[in-house]
């Protein structure tokens, strides 16, 4: 029933879900050292390659676009060609994809301690970078879309509806928002200027969140665990409103990132609201992965790659309900440029991006070197305990600094001038840094353990590529 | 014609082809080919070579 001619493409699965452990390992040692350098500000004696300024965008750079991104490149690869029942589409042009986006990375962490910088948040890299990016991108683009036409089933899994509204959303924000003017090799300006500049960046900047950190991972979420759990997802029609909903919702939510500047206020108020407006679709989803466990709930008990993925989705849950209050207009006044957003931030950064592409690595990691199980699965528990530690560890102690920042800053004396200069502030929040560098700390380890169970399990593995089913693998 | 109609027409419109989604999701007998595309993932267990635990075999049935 099930003789077939090709195989699926692991090989690049593969390449994708090694790099992806190796960058978050880079990435967040990066975020760790930077986190030293607020808590020990001499640490780097002046060496102006190593200053926080440089080093911070590196951070960004490597854990979303080089970790997150690798990871999202293996997990869609193996979820599309699985759920198609097709050999991915184009071989070299996958292995394009790879190559080509390591080298973006590589780029990155060459131009950027170097000083070459367009300045917009999460898209620093100069315009050479960006055109490779946009390559790369439209590739990755041309190998999923062309997997998905030649499928031998009729549906498209909506785990696939996810990632394609991801790939082509970044696509869509990359290119417009890199719309750049080069002086020279190494420097640009950007199209716009002023208020629309702002926006137009606010709007790439939170609809990379949106498509590139959440509609790509909840592709993830829709294939991995329901596959754990060893049951279908809880509810499919929740889950295509879910799909149309952050599309139509998320385009709009970016001025709630300009509150209180030139923005236009009728804008602003926009922001505001598709903001909570997005809660909806983000709870839906959320109780969607986390209900199909139903019926199943031991299971959570003794698997520990299932306890990064509903964790995960807590997190997920978490951190969308913060948003939207964020989003509104008081709370911002409070919460804005405070440590309240960084610890917002690596909520769903940590807990959730980057605990629901662990849960998923190390379900491909075995499958991919043909091993029954990985190395260590006491490894996996201990991992999961560590990373949750640092995660509760990170955001709290952002949580109490950055309530404590707004306060300070805000409080006013009965004359009007001002109660705290802003060095009491910093001075302030001192203990609460440290108490973050712990935290980062041990996420990272979490990866070092995570790096060694990995290389562990690829030792004398088999790399040999599992058969394309046939087309008529359903159940009856 | 303001562009600004332009704008509030393809905001009415988004609105209204986003409800007949959840129309499309929500009503009539389609039951049966969600069931069929949410079990799209389990249909590989063949070429799966881990082991997932028992309740590989009770999934909903797409009856």
């Amino acid at each position: 029933m099930l003789e077939t001619q090709s195989n699926y493409n692991y090989k690049v699965v593969r390449q994708f879900a090694v790099m992806a452990v190796i960058w978050g390992i880079v990435g967040m040692a990066m975020g760790v050292f930077i986190a030293a350098q607020l808590v020990w500000p001499d640490l780097t004696y002046g060496i102006e390659f190593l200053s926080y300024g440089r080093l911070r965008p590196l951070h960004t750079n490597a854990v979303i676009f080089a970790f997150g991104g690798c990871a999202l490149f293996a997990t869609s690869y193996w979820c599309v060609q699985r759920t198609c029942h097709a050999r991915l589409f184009c071989g070299p042009l996958a292995a394009f994809t790879f190559w080509g986006w390591q080298v973006v990375i590589l780029a990155a962490a060459i131009t950027l301690p170097l000083g070459m910088t367009s300045g917009k948040e999460y898209a620093e890299l100069e315009w050479p970078i960006d055109l490779l990016i946009t390559a790369v991108w439209v590739s990755y683009a041309v190998v999923f879309f062309g997997t998905i036409a030649k499928r031998t089933v009729s549906h498209i899994y909506v785990a696939n509806w996810f990632f394609g509204g991801f790939i082509l959303a970044v696509a869509l924000l990359h290119v417009v928002n890199s719309c750049e003017i080069p002086v020279t090799l190494f420097k640009s300006y950007s199209c716009y200027a002023g208020a629309q500049d702002a926006m137009v960046q606010w709007w790439y900047g939170h609809n990379a969140v949106g498509f590139f950190l959440t509609a790509g991972f909840l592709g993830m979420m829709y294939y991995f665990v329901p596959k754990q759990a060893g049951r279908p997802v809880y509810s499919y029609r929740l889950s295509v409103v879910h799909f149309w909903a952050l599309i139509f919702t998320y385009m709009w939510a970016g001025p709630h990132h300009l509150h209180y500047t030139a923005l236009p206020d009728w804008t602003q108020s926009v922001g505001m609201l598709f903001s909570l407006i997005l809660l909806a679709p983000s709870w839906g989803g959320m109780i969607n992965g986390i209900m199909t466990l139903q019926g199943a709930w031991h299971k959570l008990r003794d698997d520990p790659i299932l306890k990064f993925l509903i964790t995960s989705l807590s997190f997920y849950g978490m951190s969308t309900f913060e948003g939207p209050m964020m989003a509104i207009k008081t709370v911002n006044a409070l919460s804005h440029y405070t440590d309240w957003t960084v610890g917002h931030v690596h909520s769903g950064a940590l807990g959730w991006v980057a605990m629901v592409s662990i849960g998923s690595i190390y379900y491909l990691l075995p499958r991919l070197f043909g091993k029954p199980e990985m190395h260590s699965v006491k490894l996996i528990t201990v991992h999961f305990w560590v990373a949750t530690i640092g995660v509760v560890l990170y955001i709290s102690s952002m949580w109490i600094a950055g309530v404590m920042q707004g306060l300070m800053w805000r409080a006013v004396n009965p004359d009007g001038t001002l109660t705290y200069s802003f060095v009491e502030a910093v001075k302030g929040s001192y203990p609460f840094w440290t108490i973050r560098f712990v935290g980062g700390l041990l996420f990272l380890s979490g990866m070092v353990i995570m790096a060694y169970n990995m290389f562990k399990t690829m030792a004398g593995g088999n790399t040999a590529d599992a058969p394309v089913l046939a087309p008529a693998g359903y159940h009856a | 014609m303001d562009i600004n109609d332009l704008r509030s027409i393809v905001t009415v419109l988004s609105f209204a082809v986003f409800i007949g989604i959840v129309w499309w999701a929500y009503g009539g007998n389609r039951k049966a080919r969600f069931d069929e595309a949410a079990n799209l993932p389990f249909a590989e267990d063949d070429g799966d070579r881990v082991h997932a635990g028992p309740a590989r075999h009770e999934q909903r049935k797409t009856s």
